[in-house]
């Protein structure tokens, strides 16, 4: 079975001249069309060079092993003229529009124009024009806007311009970087109620990048939390959210307190620590210097992604034990 | 597929206030602005340049004397002359009025109207600044942008030190070798170049013949300039290039599948020209009187020879008339910087 993304394997190493630097080690991941799979975890995770690596974007120091296929073929070995078709057409990335990944000096209808006629060299004025104007609508925004400059919207109405452009090709698969960090609280959810709505409307599938546990378990049909460039923990949406098996998982979810829970607003939870520095991770298990239930054998050997409960796997040995 | 262009302004009201986002309004306003910025500081550039020359030490009759014997009649004539016997005030008024009118008074030297000695000597300096401006942007946007966008690869190393190399010397010194070696001729090495001025004593300025005799002359002395210049545009290119290349808009461009070649051309450059655009309308300002070191070298008779020579004598309203074509030409080429900034970045205009 092909499927519309397998990732098997995949590590990336950053060259740098401190060293080699590890973002993403082993990750195996899958997504379906019309699937919503949730990436969590905190900066530094790896998560966001995973998803630039799906459209072989990783900077040039980057070292890939392992594969990525889009739709059974494999980006990291297809040749340039492929994988610039397969860009944006196949799939696209919402990336976080509300900062700095608009073009400043270009009207937005014009970048939003862009890659259709990249991908399309036969459109005419009159069919981009329109194909604009009915994306800015489908994301709320009139289609006169499409004169505006970037700096003249406002953060919000960036990222809707930003999804109006991950969509512009009908791609089958959308990857969103973070799309609402840096937005505010109620433009964040009117954002992500947009895109989920788009995406169940549309039938892509999409990879959901946050560090929002809760954000993804709303959005998302299955979850992977990612730590420290491994996924540690992988399962249905609601499983990963209410029941996690990993305790960075559950810290990672008890960050967030759920309204009306008393006891939260009395024990906020944090997690000390930070994450490693990836050059120097710790042996075995690279969550444990930092998790309060790890024992001796945690900082032995790295702990193998296992499936504990149908179809919901978690790195960790000390799953069921008391 | 309908045809969605007729908005539904009941959205856009409710989403935001109608912003301006048509180029003719914000940037006539802004246009606008500049321009009238611009005429502030000329008519400051005014007042100073009538001052200056007042408080400057000494009398102008008694300097021009050389410290011959001259009796007070002569004196009193030639202040009456120039209208130095009147009271300042009165002095600056008539000053306005004339300069306003185009009267900048008569060359003590040559005996012509200053209006017309800056004519004539303005043209070889905008033809030879100008034509070195054109190809010193041209090559060195080209050059900054390529060693960027391919940092630390052979272009990049070689046009980074060549243009240090360049840009530390001195244009006089660069002109001189350049006389040295290919007009005055080396070993058995002709001179290909005349050494200085803009024509040859036969040529009929006129006819063809006569245009090309004087795009010969002018051949060192641009590429002196070329030169000089053009390091400076390159490293200015390179260097914001290099700010854009780190910027997450690229990596959008890059994610829609556009090739590397549309990335620079349509994406990373026209952000990366504003630094650049702004180094080379105000050099081209300075250089209309900075021009002196090399104009004096080759002996070209454009405006920068035209101030030494009215050093030495001195020229007073020579002076007086340079010094306001010079602030001038800085003062327009500030504008059109500007000007052209508000076009390439719509972030200024608003």
């Amino acid at each position: 079975m092909t499927g519309l993304l397998r990732i098997e394997d995949l590590s990336v190493t950053y060259r740098t001249e401190e060293g080699d630097v590890p973002a993403v080690r082993g990750v195996d991941l899958a997504v379906d069309a019309g699937e919503v799979l949730g990436i969590a975890g905190e900066s530094g995770s790896g998560k966001s060079t995973l998803a630039s690596t799906v459209l072989r974007l990783q900077p040039s120091s980057a070292r890939v092993s392992g594969s990525v296929r889009v739709d059974g073929s494999d980006v990291l070995t297809m040749r340039w003229g492929e994988l610039r078709a397969l860009r944006w057409a196949g799939a696209s990335i919402v990336f976080q529009g509300a900062q700095h990944s608009l073009n400043p000096v270009r009207r937005v209808g014009t970048q939003i124009a862009e890659p259709l006629r990249v991908h399309d060299p036969r459109a005419t004025d009159d069919t981009v024009t329109s194909r604009v104007g009915e994306l800015l609508e489908q994301v709320g925004l009139p289609a006169a806007r499409a004169a505006a400059y970037p700096h003249q919207l406002s953060g919000g109405q960036r990222q809707r311009v930003m999804i109006a452009m991950a969509l512009a090709c009908r791609p089958a698969l959308v990857l969103a970087d973070e799309p609402t960090t840096a937005l505010d609280v109620m433009v964040q959810a009117q954002v992500l109620a947009l895109l989920s709505g788009l995406v169940r409307e549309l039938g892509v599938g999409m990879v959901l990048i946050s560090h929002d546990l809760s954000v993804l378990a709303d959005m998302c049909d299955r979850i992977a939390v990612m730590y420290a460039g491994r996924v540690v923990e992988q399962g249905p949406a609601a499983e990963v959210f209410e029941a996690s098996l990993h305790p960075y998982a559950g810290a990672l979810s008890a960050a967030f307190p759920r309204v009306g829970d008393p006891a939260a607003r009395f024990a906020p939870a944090g997690l000390p620590g930070d994450p490693p520095d990836p050059r120097y991770l710790p042996s075995g298990c690279s969550f444990a210097p930092r998790c309060s239930r790890a024992v001796d054998a945690c900082r032995e050997q790295v702990p193998p992604l296992e499936e504990k409960r149908p179809g919901h796997a978690a790195a960790c040995i000390r799953v069921g034990e008391p | 597929m309908s045809l969605p262009a007729a908005a539904d302004p009941g959205v856009g009201a409710a989403l935001e206030p109608p912003a301006a986002t048509g180029r003719p309004r914000g940037y006539g306003r802004y246009a606008l602005g500049k321009v009238a910025g611009s005429l502030a500081s000329l008519g400051f550039v005014l007042v100073v340049n009538f001052f200056l020359f007042r408080v400057l030490p000494g009398d102008p009759a008694r300097t021009l004397g050389r410290g011959r014997f001259t009796t007070d009649e002569q004196l009193d004539a030639f202040n009456e002359t120039y209208g130095l016997d009147q009271p300042l005030p009165q002095q600056f008024l008539t000053f306005l009025g004339n300069t306003l009118t185009g009267d900048l008074g008569v060359s003590l030297r040559y005996r012509v109207p200053v209006s017309e000695l800056i004519w004539d000597r303005l043209w070889p300096t905008l033809m030879l600044v100008g034509t070195a401006t054109l190809f010193a942007a041209l090559i060195g946007i080209w050059l900054g942008v390529h060693a960027a966008w391919r940092r630390g690869g052979p272009l990049d190393r070689i046009s980074t030190s060549a243009s240090l190399t360049v840009y530390s010397m001195p244009e006089w010194w660069l002109g001189l070798l350049l006389i040295a070696a290919l007009s005055v001729g080396i070993g058995p090495l002709p001179g290909l170049f005349p050494t200085g001025g803009l024509r040859s004593v036969d040529a009929d300025p006129s006819s063809l013949a006569g245009v090309l005799d004087t795009a010969w002359h002018l051949t060192l002395p641009v590429f002196t300039l070329t030169l000089a210049y053009l390091a400076d545009y390159a490293l200015v290119m390179r260097s914001s290039l290099l700010d854009e290349i780190g910027e997450d808009y690229l990596t959008t461009a890059r994610a829609k599948g556009l090739r590397d070649k549309v990335v620079r051309n349509r994406h990373a450059v026209p952000n990366a020209l504003l630094p650049t655009t702004t180094v080379v309308a105000l050099n081209f300002g300075f250089v209309v009187a900075g021009a002196i070191t090399v104009e004096t070298v080759f002996s070209i008779p454009g405006l920068g020879l035209l101030a030494t020579e009215a050093l030495e004598v001195p020229d007073y309203w020579v002076l007086q008339g340079v010094f306001l074509v010079a602030s001038a030409a800085v003062i327009v080429a500030n504008l059109a910087a500007n000007l052209l900034y508000g076009l390439l970045d719509p972030r200024v205009r608003t």
